[in-house]
């Protein structure tokens, strides 16, 4: 007989017009044929119930994997296990979705398939750092469940202080303003760092983010320590019938007022025919123009990354975005995707050897100053870098000389090349 | 050693290539599309320098999703998109095809299996959120009940284009706030010291890890009742929370003290101004399931007011930037108090040092 519980404050989350989660789970208790997962669901309502009721959590942490991994789990154990006995364990899968979150059913369905036969079948596409979350088994039916889905190529990904999944926009495969392969450096990028994805050793964890465009879709500067953006260094492309065809449209206010005037580095300007004028130099690639007006405004051709490292969320020093660590880089042969990769691997080495315990990269960087890390990572300082120069005098500068020596070498290199 | 041997070691595949679930279009234009249209609300038409065209329908659902549920999206996928499906970065459903006659049938089926088109454009998105009470271990809310307390209520602004520019909001149940940055963020404030267990400290916390968690040094080691335990100094406690997930102990949920909190102006977007951290608008909302309806009146006051006042392509952050912080609490009627003021590390640079004041 399976156990149900009286859940008052839940049945009213089952009105109201935008579909219900508690519908959904109600559904696999009471008309799942799997005993497990109607017992398993019901036990959750109940336990979820009483969280309502008192309004505290009651899920516990452990430490739960699968062989061979030391992390990709988020283990759960209920505290109140003895009243909700068929939800005592509920841990949670982390399992790496493809790159760019594309699916077909028939892939969807052998997934829906195995967790069926090992879980509470609840699962959400994704988690907020990018996983596909298996909710709800326990700890023997993790083991079965990822033996088995594992064998038609899914692996988990990252919980802990580690190399977490990664995240990267739909695109080129759907989106005209991409300027990168999100997809080939994405996998390249979490790929190469598997064994610090499994084998939670860092100091804390290490995000990776990909956006095709400063529109930055996967908020990869706000929340990834390694955020790659598309940009491009050309000029934008103007179709100017088409700037025409907007003003016919919206009107001359309408492009002034929405377009030209939001430019935030007054790069644009409209000529007395009609034409958009556009200041590329002074252009910071901001996206908003091309926003605005997609088939007039497009990127340039002459495409590559941004490279910021160092953002994160609010733990423990407050939140941050990336900085700007390489302002533009070619992604072109497979040499330069390489070096992106061994950025990665300096950038990961130096964290794993000097953030503290719990410390996150932009934290460190914090801590120890840009310039040490990128003296540690072997890259030199770029006025991209920075929003303004130092406003403090309170710094030793005995080695100025030899500093700007390096400065007109690098230039020097660079006017020759 | 029976059991040894049937241990299976994992296979390290990794992220999996996506090109072999993506559309055929998409795989043929990859890296060589145009422009894009905005048809209707929901639905997005991608065009090729091809020629190529594919249509995009996107639908906004209950996240935690049941295996029927599941199911019937990949019914849906099958009878009408090809059987592809894509998941956004909010987990909302997109459906492509390639055909334009697809699109309106699609529409309907999405709707009558009961999921809600829209999201795109200057509508308020899907609320991107975490896992509360279901599932985290350190929630002081639920999330998807609050979600879905809210969607609800603005189902109507997910459906269409009211809004100056999109809207993206976010929940966090606890104050490390992994549902990110949003225009609006509807976030656990708690307000009152963890309250410890003494006799669980010392088996359950390592604690000099515990004490350098805490971001103001509040924490330190102590002898209570003859055992080892934690003491907090209740003064430079700023009640955050960090300490409660290395040391369950140090209990920091409260069904009366802890609040939530409603933030504005996250934006991940380069486009215009750089990228924006929220600002603090409203606290002490009470963490009240299973509706949350005080909480919901006030996002939906400041989108009120954001509709009416803000210009076309202003989002949230862009809006304030403009008319400035003095008229956002005038116009939402929201009250200013000294909490309002940074006293955290480069507090100072959030001052106004300047006579810059709109009258």
């Amino acid at each position: 007989m399976v156990k149900k519980y009286e859940t008052p404050m839940l049945d009213v989350l089952e009105e109201g017009p935008w579909p219900s989660f508690i519908s959904g789970i109600r559904r696999l208790a009471n008309e799942h044929p799997k005993e497990m997962i109607q017992e398993m669901t019901h036990s959750l309502l109940g336990q979820l119930e009483h969280s309502y009721e008192t309004r505290k959590g009651y899920w516990k942490g452990g430490t739960v994997s699968v062989f061979g991994y030391g992390g990709g789990i988020i283990p759960r154990f209920s505290e109140v296990g003895d009243a909700f006995p068929a939800s005592r364990e509920f841990h949670t899968l982390r399992v790496q979705p493809p790159a760019g979150n594309y699916y077909t059913s028939s892939m969807l369905r052998q997934l829906a398939d195995s967790w069926e036969k090992f879980g509470s079948g609840l699962v959400t596409f994704h988690g907020q750092t990018g996983n596909i979350m298996f909710i709800g088994t326990t700890t023997e039916n993790t083991q079965h469940f990822f033996d088995e889905i594992n064998e038609y190529g899914w692996d988990l990904g990252g919980a802990g202080p580690c190399v977490r999944t990664a995240m990267s926009c739909i695109g080129a495969a759907r989106c005209e303003q991409s300027c990168a392969n999100e997809h080939k450096i994405h996998r390249m990028l979490v790929n190469n760092f598997l064994d610090d994805m499994h084998r939670p050793a860092l100091p804390y964890k290490f995000k990776f983010k990909v956006s095709g465009c400063p529109n930055d879709c996967q908020n990869a500067i706000e929340r990834s320590d390694f955020a790659v953006i598309g940009t491009w260094r050309d000029d934008m492309v103007v179709d100017q019938d088409q700037i025409k065809y907007y003003i016919e449209k919206k009107g001359r206010k309408y492009i002034i007022d929405n377009v030209v005037n939001r430019c935030p580095s007054q790069a644009l300007s409209l000529n007395d025919d009609d034409t958009l004028d556009v200041d590329n130099r002074n252009c910071v690639r901001c996206m908003h123009c091309l926003n605005v007006m997609p088939k007039a405004l497009s990127p340039g051709s002459d495409h590559g990354i941004t490279l910021l490292i160092g953002g994160k969320r609010t733990l423990k020093i407050g939140d941050m975005m990336g900085t700007v660590i390489l302002p533009f880089m070619k992604l072109e042969t497979e040499e330069d995707y390489e070096r992106l990769v061994e950025i990665a691997e300096e950038t990961i080495d130096f964290f794993a050897e000097n953030a503290l315990e719990h410390e996150r990269t932009g934290e460190m960087i914090e801590r120890i100053g840009l310039v040490n890390f990128l003296e540690g990572i072997g890259i030199d300082v770029d006025p991209n870098m920075i929003s303004s120069p130092r406003q403090s005098s309170y710094v030793r500068m005995d080695e100025w000389d030899q500093e700007a020596e390096k400065w007109n070498e690098r230039q020097a290199e660079k006017a020759a090349s | 050693m029976s059991e040894q041997a049937a241990m299976r070691p994992p296979i390290e595949s990794g992220c999996p290539d996506g090109f072999q679930y993506m559309h055929p279009t998409m795989i043929r234009n990859y890296g060589n599309w145009a422009y894009h249209e905005d048809p209707e609300p929901g639905v997005l038409l991608h065009v090729a320098k091809s020629g190529d065209k594919i249509w995009t329908v996107r639908c906004g659902t209950q996240r935690i999703l049941d295996l029927f549920t599941l199911r019937k999206l990949c019914d849906i996928a099958d009878e009408y998109a090809d059987g592809f499906i894509h998941f956004t970065i909010r987990s909302n459903v997109e459906y492509m095809v390639a055909k334009e006659e697809q699109v309106q049938p699609l529409i309907k089926a999405i709707k009558d299996a009961g999921f809600i088109v829209g999201g795109t454009r200057n509508s308020v998105a899907m609320i991107s959120h975490t896992q509360g009470w279901l599932h985290c271990d350190i929630p002081g809310t639920d999330a998807s009940g609050v979600v879905k307390s809210m969607m609800d209520e603005l189902i109507t602004e997910f459906q269409e284009w009211n809004m100056p520019n999109r809207v993206h909001i976010t929940t966090s149940c606890c104050q490390i706030n992994c549902g990110g940055q949003g225009d609006i963020a509807i976030n656990i404030q708690h307000t009152k010291p963890p309250k410890i267990n003494h006799d669980l400290v010392a088996n359950v916390c390592e604690r000099p890890s515990v004490v350098a968690r805490c971001p103001v040094a509040a924490i330190r080691p102590a002898l209570v009742n003859g055992k080892p335990s934690l003491e907090v100094d209740e003064k430079k406690c700023i009640c955050c929370g960090a300490c409660f997930p290395p040391c369950p102990p140090m209990q920091i949920n409260d069904a009366e003290h802890s609040k939530l909190a409603i933030w504005i102006g996250g934006n991940h977007s380069n486009a215009r101004s750089k990228p924006s951290f929220q600002k603090l608008v409203a606290a002490g909302i009470p963490n009240n399931p299973p509706r949350w309806p005080e909480a919901t009146a006030i996002v939906k006051r400041i989108l009120k007011v954001y509709k009416e006042d803000a210009k076309d392509w202003e989002r949230i952050n862009d809006w304030v930037d403009r008319i400035g912080w003095p008229r956002f609490f005038e116009l939402t009627k929201l009250p200013f108090t000294k909490f309002h003021v940074d006293t955290w590390r480069g507090a100072r640079a959030s001052l106004n040092a300047s006579t810059h004041i709109r009258f």
